[in-house]
């Protein structure tokens, strides 16, 4: 079967059954419809852009109410996340990450929702064996790797500081 | 007709008598009942749990519903059933063992992934035909909240859905098949054999799928001695828009042009556009709902004479998935027909 097909562009095996995996895989590639990425793209900065504006707001009104600036993030941190929460349990978070994508899975509001989706999902299986057991499913590589990452970082860290490279 | 006749080619069987489907039931969810075949299904359950507390209990219930309607439209009493074939998509086929309990039948539990329903038919009418049994049931279920949980995200997780997946149908199709008494037959089957092209996106499960359903077609072809021509259409189960793509293209490399013929249930079920299911349906009960909607009331109108009809499985696990394995996939062929074809051509075809 080495026939091309008229009119191709990569000019391939035709396809068949007589594709090895790596032919068919090509193909296959070629056939199937993706999502345009700038469109993807464009949505994800508007959500992305629209949360973070929020933040922003939010942060603000704290300050302006006279709160100190580490106490301000925090609070901020904290209605996201409930929002994030709020908003999977009412169903509604995952439309949101349909239309904006990382937009909306990137902020901590992603986070939250990887948690809390788990929880609802498995507390039929009981608070251990269900919530206990697969509330991390999703975030737990996040929150491993994460803590990895930071541990290794800290370990460069002291090295260098060690060798008196010190540079903050 | 001696037994060499019986077994055709290298893997079909031309049933001598051809089990007939005497009874069929449709029991959808409320996605399906919004969808282009909304009217044709028996029932529409609107809650998505059925009444019950958890996505497996529901899909259970929609079991318990369509395996009572179609005893009854079959016009015999439970009892008369000898022989259950049924499965699932859950682990341990938990969804037919909870959903089948009550009828209190020697049951085969059977997994073919979503082709489930192919498997069920093939060995229901082998038995019927066989003489082992008058009366057998053939049925299969799929979930879109218990298959989700299982093989994909748990449901409130967001996540952008590549535009090759399908949509888990929440249905059962349940059949009764018996020697006599309805309008459509079972005239042969072809089995599938696993085909395994390698690849390992379970994001394209149309792809993994239809190299198989072009095996068993082309087998269904050969052993049969019958082409595109002899068959009104041929009905695959869930390959969605990107399988039906490389089908059609599979089948052109072997000569074949079957794209004036091709149906494909997981196309069929769902408006795509309207209803965001991307490539299709998908699931078991989705080729055993639109069998027992769409294209039984087909062949007893004898609006079709014939169709091959042909449920895909891609044949994966979250286990297998993760080990970085490939996804394998089965088409089970089985070959309807319109009772009065038979009585047509002098009961030999």
């Amino acid at each position: 079967m080495e026939q091309k097909i008229n009119g191709t562009r990569t000019g391939q095996k035709q396809a068949g059954p007589d594709m090895d995996a790596r032919e068919y895989e090509q193909y296959v590639k070629q056939v199937t419809p993706v999502h345009s990425t700038p469109l993807n793209m464009l949505k994800a900065f508007l959500t992305g852009g629209i949360i973070c504006l929020a933040a922003q707001w939010i942060t603000n009104q704290f300050l302006a109410g006279g709160m100190e600036k580490d106490a301000a993030s925090a609070w901020t941190l904290i209605i996201l996340i409930g929002s994030a929460i709020i908003l999977t349990g009412l169903n509604i978070f995952p439309k949101i990450v349909t239309f904006g994508g990382a937009g909306a899975l990137v902020p901590i509001t992603g986070f939250a929702n990887s948690v809390v989706a788990p929880a609802i999902e498995y507390k039929k299986e009981g608070q251990v064996f269900g919530i206990g057991c697969k509330i991390f499913t999703i975030a737990g590589p996040v929150i491993l790797y994460g803590t990895f990452a930071s541990w290794i970082a800290g370990i460069l860290y002291w090295i260098l500081d060690m060798a008196g490279l010190y540079w903050a | 007709m001696g037994k060499k006749e019986v077994q055709t080619g290298k893997a079909s069987i031309q049933f001598a008598e051809g089990p007939q489907i005497i009874g069929s039931a449709s029991v959808v969810g409320k996605k399906e009942g919004e969808g282009p075949l909304a009217e044709r299904f028996d029932v529409i359950e609107p809650d998505p749990m059925v009444g019950c507390d958890n996505w497996e209990e529901a899909e259970s219930a929609l079991q318990k519903e369509a395996a009572d309607l179609a005893i009854e439209k079959a016009g015999i009493v439970r009892s008369e059933l000898r022989y259950l074939f049924a499965g699932d998509l859950l682990g341990q086929l938990i969804a037919t063992s909870f959903g089948t309990v009550d009828l209190e039948l020697p049951i085969f539990g059977l997994y073919g992934a979503c082709s489930t329903i192919g498997e069920a038919l093939c060995l229901g009418a082998m038995t019927v035909e066989a003489g082992y049994a008058e009366y057998v049931m053939s049925m299969a279920s799929s979930h879109f909240a218990s298959a989700e949980k299982q093989f994909r995200f748990p449901l409130e997780y967001g996540n952008q859905r590549p535009l090759s997946t399908t949509w888990t149908v929440t249905g059962c199709g349940s059949f009764v098949l018996g020697r006599k008494g309805g309008s459509v037959r079972i005239s042969g089957i072809t089995p599938g054999k696993i085909v395994d092209m390698g690849l390992r996106d379970s994001m394209n499960m149309g792809a993994c799928m239809a190299p198989a359903a072009s095996d068993t077609i082309l087998r269904n072809f050969e052993d049969f001695g019958r082409g595109p021509e002899d068959y009104d259409r041929i009905i695959t189960g869930d390959l969605g828009k990107v399988g039906q793509k490389i089908l059609l293209d599979f089948m052109k490399s072997s000569g074949y042009d079957i794209s004036g013929r091709h149906m494909d249930c997981g196309i069929e079920i769902f408006d795509s556009e309207s209803q965001d299911t991307h490539s299709g349906g998908s699931g078991c009960g989705c080729s055993a709902v639109v069998l027992a909607s769409f294209i039984l009331p087909k062949l007893e109108s004898g609006e079709w004479r014939r169709v091959l009809f042909l449920p895909t499985g891609a044949l994966l696990s979250s286990t297998s998935y993760n080990e970085g394995r490939s996804v394998p996939g089965i088409a089970h062929g089985v070959v309807l027909e319109s009772v009065d074809v038979r009585a047509a051509s002098g009961g030999r075809l």
